[in-house]
């Protein structure tokens, strides 16, 4: 039992991974760049919906509403002040950005909301009548307890996969973002506003951001200014593990990530993320695409 | 040999220009006026002066390194001109953005073909439709009546398209794994669903042997006919461009150094002089 209890607790944990790996890989693969500021844009999500729930006391839904939609405006907003004037420079210029965004951010959380820990209520529970928490179901007899917040996020991170998947092959703007993705100035030349296209893809990484946050706090339940950056890392690896700027490498890489990384805990808690980026390596050097990344052969 | 079209009479416009005698009372598609860009010291392309007609197939010639395709790159705002004007149906084009020139009815291919190559064929053609599709981005995540209903339209427009040139049987493959023939074709049935009034093609005929060149004149004609476009084409190939193109404009150094008729343009001798070199002694 305690096997499969610790597979379902990877792949919850791989899910968080794979909805903030979504993120990255999409702006990857239409921007062609890394925002390393993706993971603290969810700690600044956690933080609106902590605030929204537990201070204002209004219903965790409205609070993960609010975390997305605050995500999603922060977004635009990176993509537009500070990635968009670069349009044109040299990939490391954007990457250093990246970089400062990210610290930008985790201090001014700092300034905002102090450094101490803000124990964030778990959305996915409920009190009882008898006043009694219920935050999970024992299955078989009581020798197995899956966490509502282990079941949801398993649930939400599949319907956002699909959804994504339908949403690029299947309508107008993912489209457009594909043709991006792929040549930019050929799309413009198709009239495709490329500026926008970008701008949406940050919109919807946020968006995916803002809901990781919520889910990702909930299972910890502890929010400090660098929550968001950890996870950020590890779900980067996720990306490309899978192989960056693919929807379902995406998911598949977090996926795996979280169960290498649950499994690797059990055995010694302090070598789990050695473990986890030691596989890493392991797949790049086997397989430098990741895994169902595209190996682009250059033509002679 | 090239096969002999039907070319009709060239005649000179206000502009200093020549436009075919059928468009004459038309207003011309489009006029350039002393259009030029400089790269840091370089005049790539100066003075450049052009009128084309509304159902033109007009040709731009000269030896590599003329600036030919950056005339192209300059009609369709890739670059941004450093001297003067383009006036597209009558609109001054100045600060739009490319893909605004697009909307307005400029439509090109390129000179090495870029196909979204991990699109399918009836994607890539979709691509060209999107900014024919009205849909708001809500109409198309709750998939109301109006997202199927165009989306339909589309994929029987795509089809119908792509039918020209004979190419409906491979909608569902992936454009990258056409041959080289057919995503040329690919290229110029993409333009074409973006609904120009001009389209630019940059060398169509590169790569290809001469039945599909042959091929390929009979579809630029046919084009021309069935949409009522103007057409302009940079080629090296000089069958296809003194077989199907009315008016030529020679390009040297980044300047025009002869406009006219495949007659004139054959026996101009500065045309000569910038294909051969001077002759000896003269």
């Amino acid at each position: 039992m305690s096997i499969l209890s610790n597979l379902i607790n990877g792949i919850s944990l791989g899910s968080v991974y794979a909805i903030i790996a979504l993120g990255y890989t999409m702006v990857y693969g239409i921007a062609k760049m890394l925002n390393f500021a993706h993971g603290d844009v969810i700690m600044v999500g956690a933080y609106v919906s902590f605030f929204a729930v537990g201070s204002f006391g209004l219903p965790p839904v409205v609070g993960l509403l609010l975390s997305v939609a605050v995500c999603t405006v922060l977004g635009i907003v990176i993509e537009g002040l500070a990635y968009r004037p670069l349009r044109q420079a040299p990939s490391l210029a954007v990457l250093i950005t990246a970089i400062g965004v990210s610290y930008f951010l985790q201090n001014s959380a700092l300034l905002l909301w102090k450094s101490d820990t803000k124990i964030f209520p778990n959305f996915f529970a409920y009190t009882d009548a008898a006043g009694e928490t219920h935050n999970s179901i024992s299955l078989f007899g009581g020798q197995l307890t899956v966490t509502y917040v282990a079941i949801f996020t398993v649930v939400i991170c599949i319907i956002i996969m699909l959804g994504l998947t339908w949403f690029t092959g299947r309508t107008k703007l993912g489209k457009a973002m594909r043709a991006c993705s792929e040549d930019k100035g050929a799309a413009q030349l198709m009239g495709i506003n490329v500026n926008r296209t970008i701008s949406m893809t940050f919109a919807i990484g946020s968006a995916l951001a803002g809901v990781a946050a919520v889910l990702l706090c909930s299972a910890y339940q502890t929010l400090t200014p660098t929550t968001g950056s950890m996870p950020g890392i590890k779900a980067f690896t996720a990306a490309v593990f899978g192989g960056i700027g693919s929807i379902p490498g995406a998911f598949l890489g977090g996926i795996l990530l979280g169960v290498i990384e649950t499994f690797a805990k059990v055995f010694n808690t302090q070598i789990s993320d050695a473990v986890v980026f030691a596989v890493l390596i392991i797949i790049l050097l086997v397989k430098p695409s990741g895994l169902l990344g595209k190996t682009s052969r250059e033509k002679v | 040999m090239a096969k002999k079209y039907e070319k009709p009479k060239m005649v000179p416009v206000p502009s200093h220009s020549i436009i075919p005698e059928r468009d004459i009372d038309k207003s011309p598609i489009l006029e350039c006026q002393h259009l030029g860009i400089d790269f840091g010291g370089l005049r790539a392309v100066d003075d450049f002066n052009l009128t084309i007609g509304r159902t033109e197939i007009a040709g731009l010639i000269g030896p590599n390194g003329a600036g030919k395709t950056t005339v192209f790159n300059l009609l369709t705002k890739v670059y941004q001109p450093t001297r003067g004007t383009i006036m597209l149906d009558g609109i001054d084009t100045a600060g739009k953005t490319t893909a605004q020139i697009n909307r307005m009815g400029i439509a090109r291919t390129f000179q090495n073909i870029r196909l979204f190559t991990n699109l399918s064929v009836e994607d890539n053609v979709k691509i060209g439709l999107h900014n024919q599709e009205p849909y708001s981005m809500l109409t198309g995540i709750f998939r109301l009546p109006k997202y199927w209903r165009q989306e339909r339209a589309a994929h029987e427009r795509a089809l119908e398209l792509l039918s020209i040139f004979d190419m409906q049987d491979m909608a569902d493959a992936k454009a990258g794994s056409l041959p080289y023939g057919a995503q040329r074709r690919l290229e110029i049935v993409r333009a074409l669903a973006t609904n120009p009034s001009l389209m630019l093609l940059d060398e169509p005929a590169a790569g290809m042997n001469p039945s599909e060149t042959a091929e390929l004149m009979d579809n630029i004609i046919k084009i021309r006919d069935t949409f009522r476009i103007a057409i302009m084409l940079i080629e090296h190939d000089m069958n296809l461009v003194m077989g199907v193109c009315e008016g030529i404009c020679v390009l040297n150094f980044g300047q025009i150094i002869a406009k006219g008729t495949a007659e004139e343009i054959q026996s101009n001798p500065a045309v000569i002089e910038a294909y051969l070199g001077k002759k000896k002694g003269a």
